[in-house]
């Protein structure tokens, strides 16, 4: 895949996410492109399931860019995230060389036993320096995604998902690579970005980020879409299904949506309640296809029970109303 | 940091005034506890280069992404967005002497007519419509003299006039045009603008800029006002608590280590390096039992408090919640029975029995009780919250039997629904549970609500 060059224009942005299968609103689209115009981070922020993540893979097939994600977690380090010298190779690499020392070194040894201990010293500190030059180097460094996104030679597309999971430290660990493009390892000296990644962190908000990180950050808030974006989404996933159909459905999810329920149902689900409906071949939402199907919405006991009761009862009333609309047929 | 530095030729490239223009937004912003740092600033100019700025969409969403961090900033962003450039744009038409055009040969304007274009155009949500509509319908008032000349009661009285109503209000239900919410909003913020637009007219001069009124940020409070709004400022809560606990859990530094796993790994190395284990913190799981005065002096707050608790109710385990006016009635399986908030409330109200004879609260009475009937489980992992404005309506406020309850709970917090301003005014006797309390809170805004969760979450209290 070539890497398409920067975007003219939002509208640009908007057709290319289209094209890779991302219906990306005003505002998504509009960051995105200033992401890439800028070189920003985008911090994207909204319930679970509107399609945080997605956008980043989407820009990453848009551009062409590789994707690397760090998927953050409690307890998530610099080790698992930025870079690990890699201790078993270095080991290695020492047990070698001290096996090939003793035949070169082991010579004058004997000779002077009694201040052995003082006279190695000068003789092993030049092969200590070469040792740890040699251990310290690229080969026996791992690297993790936050330096592989930076030192690539090709531009990548980063995503940092769930960064509210993570703790401050790392946080405060992340904000010299997302403001510099830079990660400085003691023992190298700092590596900086040879190409500047597209950065894309999400957060379910469960915690208040850092000012610092925001600071650095373009700001997106995504949030479920309206029924009509949401059609058209439905429809790119399963264009087999009737319109008339799409819409019920959507507006069914949007009524779950404005319940209070534990989980509302995201995006993906719709898409699965979709195609799950074309496997039953439905031509209709009616109160006895939702029963059946309503567990590919809603996944938790309480809020079943709820939707039943509440959606239910409307779709029952609605079919009345269509079948006297209808007449006798 | 940004290298980028706002040099004249880079702001030379916008249209004059606007850098000036921006900046002096950007200066509100901050007003408005917006953190908008010089970085932020440099930010929005960089981004509007790339964007033109003469598209309003693009123009404001650039703004935002670059200057509001977060939902609730975005709010206020919205707010502030509108009113400044309103102000703006007013402001430089009344330097320039230009006027909107009067309506003056359109003759007597048909009342009947009206509304239905009004509601016609609410119910497709046709913005510009709504906004020349809005022009017209105020016209048709000022010819009938019944303006009052304060915006907001007019507002009103249009509204009521052209027989706009909401769909949960409409009386006829089969009714094709039963409005929705959110378009009814617009309609009046467009009748309200354009009033304020009129009056500036009228009068040749800016009203005076005010600050965003904290009414504006409170938590919504009167009953009358929609539930959903309440849930929604609950909704972000619920994400917190959810997670509560959780983010304490990453590596601490005072973590115990753990002896058989760090000889374990070690073995993989032969001990050098050695890499120490610890033991994974567990999350500090609270027993809460939460009180809730429903009484009418907090009827406001109450309604709140109540679907504060039916948060609660969703992220602790264990958890006790307890109403109480008089007497105090424990309605833990109220909660975990019913999911709906509504049902809750009803049944709250019904079979609370809280209320006695008076139907005023009686602090002294229910401290009293609660430590007789429920103290007893209480143990010093257990916190205990009270929701109530500790208006006793002059009765003995039995402290001591509050002392006893706070002593045997590990924690005990009060949420006081009035500003701290008010405090032991009046019938209030916060002063006097206030010593016995780990912490006593005013709690009007989500803002302190958040601080609170803050501290139940384990963290520390702030110093304000």
């Amino acid at each position: 895949m070539g890497e398409t060059a920067a975007p003219d224009s939002v509208a640009d942005v908007r057709k290319a996410l289209a094209v890779v299968g991302y219906l990306a609103d005003e505002s998504a689209s509009l960051v995105s492109y200033l992401a890439q115009q800028l070189g920003k981070p985008v911090l994207v922020e909204g319930p679970a399931g509107v399609g945080k993540t997605e956008l980043a893979k989407a820009l990453s097939r848009a551009t062409g860019r590789e994707l690397i994600r760090l998927q953050c977690y409690e307890g998530l380090d610099e080790a698992k995230a930025l870079y690990e010298w890699n201790y078993r190779k270095q080991l290695l690499r020492i047990q070698a060389g001290s096996q090939q020392m003793p035949a070169t070194s082991s010579a004058p040894r004997p000779g002077a036993a009694g201040s052995g201990a003082d006279e190695v010293a000068p003789d092993d500190s030049g092969s200590w320096t070469e040792v740890q030059e040699d251990i310290f180097g690229e080969e026996f460094l791992l690297t993790r995604p936050l330096l592989r996104a930076i030192s690539t030679p090709t531009p990548v597309v980063l995503l940092i998902d769930e960064i509210d999971k993570t703790d401050q430290e790392f946080e405060a660990m992340l904000l010299e690579v997302l403001s510099d493009f830079q990660i400085s390892i003691p023992e190298l000296g700092v590596i900086e970005a040879r190409t500047r990644p597209i950065v894309v962190l999400t957060s379910n908000n469960s915690r208040e980020l850092t000012e610092a990180l925001k600071r650095r950050c373009l700001y997106l808030w995504l949030d479920y879409p309206e029924v009509e974006r949401e059609m058209e989404i439905v429809r790119l996933h399963s264009p087999e299904l009737d319109e008339k159909l799409t819409r019920r459905l959507v507006e069914v999810v949007h009524m779950i949506r404005a319940l209070d329920v534990k989980k509302p149902p995201s995006i993906a689900e719709s898409i699965d309640w979709a195609r799950a409906l074309l496997l039953l071949g439905a031509d209709d939402i009616d109160r006895d296809v939702f029963d059946k199907t309503m567990s590919i919405i809603v996944k938790h006991r309480s809020d079943l029970e709820l939707v039943a009761e509440r959606v239910g009862v409307k779709l029952d009333a609605e079919g009345k109303l269509d079948l006297g609309r209808a007449g006798p047929r | 940091m940004s290298t980028e530095a706002s040099e004249p030729d880079q702001l030379a490239a916008l249209p004059p005034g606007l850098a000036a223009r921006l900046i002096a937004f950007c200066e509100e912003l901050r007003a408005e506890g917006l953190s908008v740092g010089t970085s932020e600033i440099l930010d929005a100019f960089e981004a509007l280069e790339a964007v033109p700025w003469t598209e309003p969409a693009d123009f404001r969403e650039t703004m935002a992404a670059t200057l509001a961090k977060s939902q609730e900033d975005r709010r206020i962003f919205e707010l502030l967005f509108d009113r400044y450039f309103f102000r703006a744009a007013e402001a430089e038409a009344l330097r320039q002497g230009i006027s909107e055009q009067r309506h003056d040969g359109m003759g007597q304007i048909d009342l009947d007519e009206l509304r239905e274009a009004v509601r016609q155009a609410i119910a497709d949500g046709r913005d510009g419509e709504m906004r020349d509509l809005a022009r017209l319908a105020i016209e048709a008032f000022g010819r009938r003299g019944e303006g009052s000349g304060v915006i907001g009661v007019d507002v009103q009285r249009i509204r009521r006039t052209l027989g706009l109503q909401t769909q949960g209000r409409a009386q006829t239900e089969d009714e094709v045009l039963t409005l929705d919410r959110e378009s009814l909003n617009q309609f009046e913020r467009h009748l309200r603008r354009e009033l304020e637009r009129d009056l500036i007219e009228r009068t040749e001069r800016m009203p005076p800029s005010r600050p965003l009124a904290d009414l504006d940020r409170a938590l919504p409070t009167s009953p009358s006002q929609d539930l959903a709004a309440v849930h929604r400022a609950v909704a972000q809560l619920k994400r917190r608590l959810a997670t509560l606990g959780h983010e304490q859990r990453g590596r601490r530094r005072s973590s115990v280590v753990d002896v058989r796993r760090t000889m374990r790994a070690s073995l993989e190395t032969g001990g050098v390096p050695l890499r120490l284990k610890h033991r994974p913190r567990r999350p500090r799981r609270p027993e809460i039992y939460v009180l809730c005065d429903v009484s009418t002096s907090v009827t406001s707050a109450s309604m709140f408090f109540l679907s504060v608790l039916h948060a609660l109710h969703d992220s602790f385990r264990k958890l006790r919640s307890f109403v109480f006016i008089e007497r105090i009635s424990e309605v833990t399986d109220v909660f975990s029975d019913e999911r709906d908030f509504r049902a809750i409330s009803s049944k709250i109200s019904s079979e609370g029995g809280v209320a006695d004879v008076s139907g005023y609260t009686d602090y002294g009475r229910v401290w009293l009780e609660f430590l007789s009937e429920i103290s007893e489980d209480l143990d010093p992992r257990s916190t205990v919250i009270v929701l109530g404005d500790a208006r006793t309506n002059g009765r003995e406020p039995h402290a001591a039997a509050f002392a006893q309850v706070s002593r045997r709970a590990g924690r005990t917090f009060w949420l006081n629904p009035e500003p701290k301003l008010y405090w032991n005014y009046g019938d209030s006797v916060m002063s006097a549970y206030e010593p016995h309390c780990d912490g006593a809170f005013e709690c009007w805004t989500t803002r302190h609500l958040e601080t609170f969760v803050n501290v139940i979450a384990g963290g520390v209290v702030p110093a304000e």
